[in-house]
């Protein structure tokens, strides 16, 4: 294993027709830490991360995950890489258990071939025993035991997130991509999941990618911050330094001459 | 009511989840093979056509109910089938040869079909089919040589090695036999992580995809398996009806096999059965009924049509999730009684609302 930064983005460049999503960002994730994107609506985000697993093809710029190129492979081979993510919308299979959803994130991990699963051979019987024990592990560590058995589109929407978590988890990633893991959440269960977010930082040693809204979130569990507005990047650092950024205050708040106009037009 | 205590993970991944469920199907299973001996020719026959639209129907069932593509060609497969072994038996093939060839030649030709399934999704995806359907029927009014055209062609009786089923008895065993390896088959599928993938393809392709699924293989591998046992099913067909000819493998046949899959209940193994039910009884209670209508309504062409069409549409306001969803509802009602309240299955939301069309 090379000790370089687990991923990095160079130069990333994203045009839908005339617009640019994302305008040269480059940053590197290094391994083991909390990396939180920030941004006004629109600023991006969310483009960065589909880049990453791999639903837009960027315009220029390349991604390069544990030493190797992204930009040459297909979505559905980003999760047996160890890249599992969230969405921002839930993406949830509604009409399953969440139980098999997550039994469905252990889909990377299968042992058996279509003809031995369509006989249901021994060995499909041990490799669906040992799948059942990892996802267990995960419903423990998420505390999900009480939904185990129930359909996904009868759970609340604070239990979703949860779920989806679980089933990135079930994936057993090395980098886990969060899409506003709070989004919809209410103090409480915002609570919950920074500690979640801490847990799986050091418990189980996955490294954190996260676009987040929620500041009082994003300073406790992260290590760096980078904050993006209209595609670009304004600033680097930890969660202190970007919220002291002149830049980044400006993003969100305004300029001091922008009030100043609004209050003469008053 | 009945509360199974877990204490080990076979006890989810077993078919028979306790001792009530190897009980009833157990029952079940007896009273299908007795079947023979205490009901007259006629239900036989009834339950043998139940028995191969079944067949038919859980192929149906797999793509449209669990990997959420819809076709309305699925006539063309089992077209596919009865030919293939209507061609075969009329070689001198042994029944298990033949039937592995027509459902491994449904196979490839569903493999085909399942392409235009990588790009379109939803009613366009139906409308392709649909287009296949017209394709095949076609094909097999034309190729004279080999499917008779449009005068039809005659199927030899079932034989292998050297025994026939030339008894209505004898056929019906064979069906039974089918349809059980099928259901084993397709319930064995859906425990296992290929089912799994189908099920997630159905719900969010987007997620699937992230969770590593490759969409284009489980997509054909779906319509493969699907066609396959349209194949089976039209294989069994072709020895049942024991005349072919093209128009039987018509639109009007795929919209009944869809009919079959929605009423019976989309994303259920026993709907693909109680659809089959409601198939073949539908007509005869239609029948039935006729007498009791006045004479401009009763002896109307296109009756049955109207029928199908009116118990559709009342399956899809009220009984999205169709037969089963019904048969789950009266259950519950029996096990709570008397708790049963009407808003219990309230949140309950069927995949086939419109949101599946986008």
């Amino acid at each position: 294993m090379n000790d370089g930064p687990m991923l990095q983005a160079k130069d990333l460049t994203v045009r839908f027709g005339g617009v640019v999503a994302v305008n040269r960002v480059s940053f590197d994730v290094r391994r083991g830490e909390v990396f939180t994107l920030i941004g006004p609506n629109g600023a991006g985000k969310t483009t960065v991360f589909n880049l990453i697993s791999r639903i837009y093809q960027p315009t220029e710029g390349e991604i390069v995950y544990e030493g190797r190129p992204l930009t040459r492979v297909p979505p559905h081979r980003i999760a047996s890489l160890g890249i599992a993510r969230t969405f921002q919308n839930i993406e949830l299979f509604e009409h399953a258990t969440v139980l098999q959803n997550l039994l469905i994130g252990r889909h990377i991990h299968r042992a058996s071939g279509v003809w031995s699963d369509l006989l249901f051979t021994s060995r499909v019987r041990a490799a669906e025993r040992d799948t059942r024990r990892r996802v267990e592990e995960v419903i423990e560590f998420l505390d999900l035991q009480h939904h185990r058995d129930t359909m996904v589109a009868g759970l609340p929407y604070g239990v979703r997130k949860v779920v989806e978590l679980a089933r990135a988890l079930a994936t057993q990633p090395k980098l886990l991509l969060l899409d506003e893991p709070s989004s919809g959440l209410n103090v409480e269960e915002t609570s919950d999941m920074a500690f979640w977010i801490q847990d799986i930082q050091n418990e189980l040693g996955i490294t954190v990618l996260m676009v987040e809204h929620d500041m009082t979130l994003v300073s406790r569990v992260s290590d760096r911050v980078l904050a993006m507005n209209q595609g670009e990047v304004l600033a680097l650092g930890t969660p202190a330094q970007v919220q002291s950024h002149p830049g980044v205050i400006e993003a969100y708040l305004g300029t001091a001459e922008d009030t100043a106009s609004l209050r003469s037009a008053a | 009511m009945r509360f199974v205590f877990k204490t080990t993970y076979d006890q989810d991944i077993r078919l028979a989840q306790h001792g009530g469920h190897l009980f009833w199907y157990g029952l079940l299973l007896l009273a299908l093979l007795a079947a023979p001996a205490l009901v007259s020719e006629y239900w036989l026959a009834q339950l043998t056509f139940i028995l191969i639209y079944g067949v038919v129907g859980l192929g149906l069932m797999l793509l449209a109910g669990f990997t959420g593509l819809f076709s309305i060609g699925h006539a063309a497969f089992l077209g596919v089938g009865a030919y293939t072994e209507a061609v075969l038996a009329g070689m001198g093939w042994p029944f298990p040869l033949s039937v592995a060839t027509a459902a491994a030649l449904a196979a490839s030709v569903g493999a085909i079909v399942g392409l235009p399934a990588l790009r379109v999704k939803g009613i366009y995806l139906g409308i392709a089919t649909l287009a296949f359907g017209f394709i095949v029927e076609e094909v097999f009014a034309r190729w004279e040589s080999v499917t008779g055209g449009n005068a039809g062609m005659v199927v030899p009786t079932l034989s292998m090695f050297g025994w026939r089923a030339d008894t209505d008895q004898s056929f019906y065993y064979v069906c039974l036999a089918i349809a059980i390896g099928a259901t084993l088959v397709v319930l064995n599928l859906l425990r296992s992580p290929t089912g799994r993938a189908f099920v997630a393809i159905r719900d969010s392709e987007i997620s699937a995809q992230s969770m590593g699924i490759h969409l284009a293989r489980y997509k054909t591998l779906s319509f493969m398996i699907s066609a396959a046992l349209a194949g089976v099913g039209g294989a069994l067909y072709a020895h049942k009806i024991r005349f072919l000819s093209p128009e039987q493998f018509n639109i009007i046949h795929s919209i009944d096999l869809l009919l079959m899959v929605v009423i019976g209940g989309l994303g259920s193994v026993h709907g693909a059965f109680l659809g089959a039910i409601f198939l073949i009884s539908m007509p005869q209670l239609i029948a039935l009924g006729k007498d009791a209508l006045p004479a401009p309504i009763g002896q109307a062409p296109g009756l049955q049509a109207v029928v199908y069409g009116l118990v559709l549409i009342g399956f899809v306001l009220f009984e999205p999730l169709g037969l089963y969803g019904r048969w789950l509802k009266l259950r519950a009602w029996f096990t709570l009684f008397p708790f049963y309240r009407r808003g219990m299955f309230k949140r309950q939301k069927a995949f086939t609302k419109s949101d599946r069309l986008r």
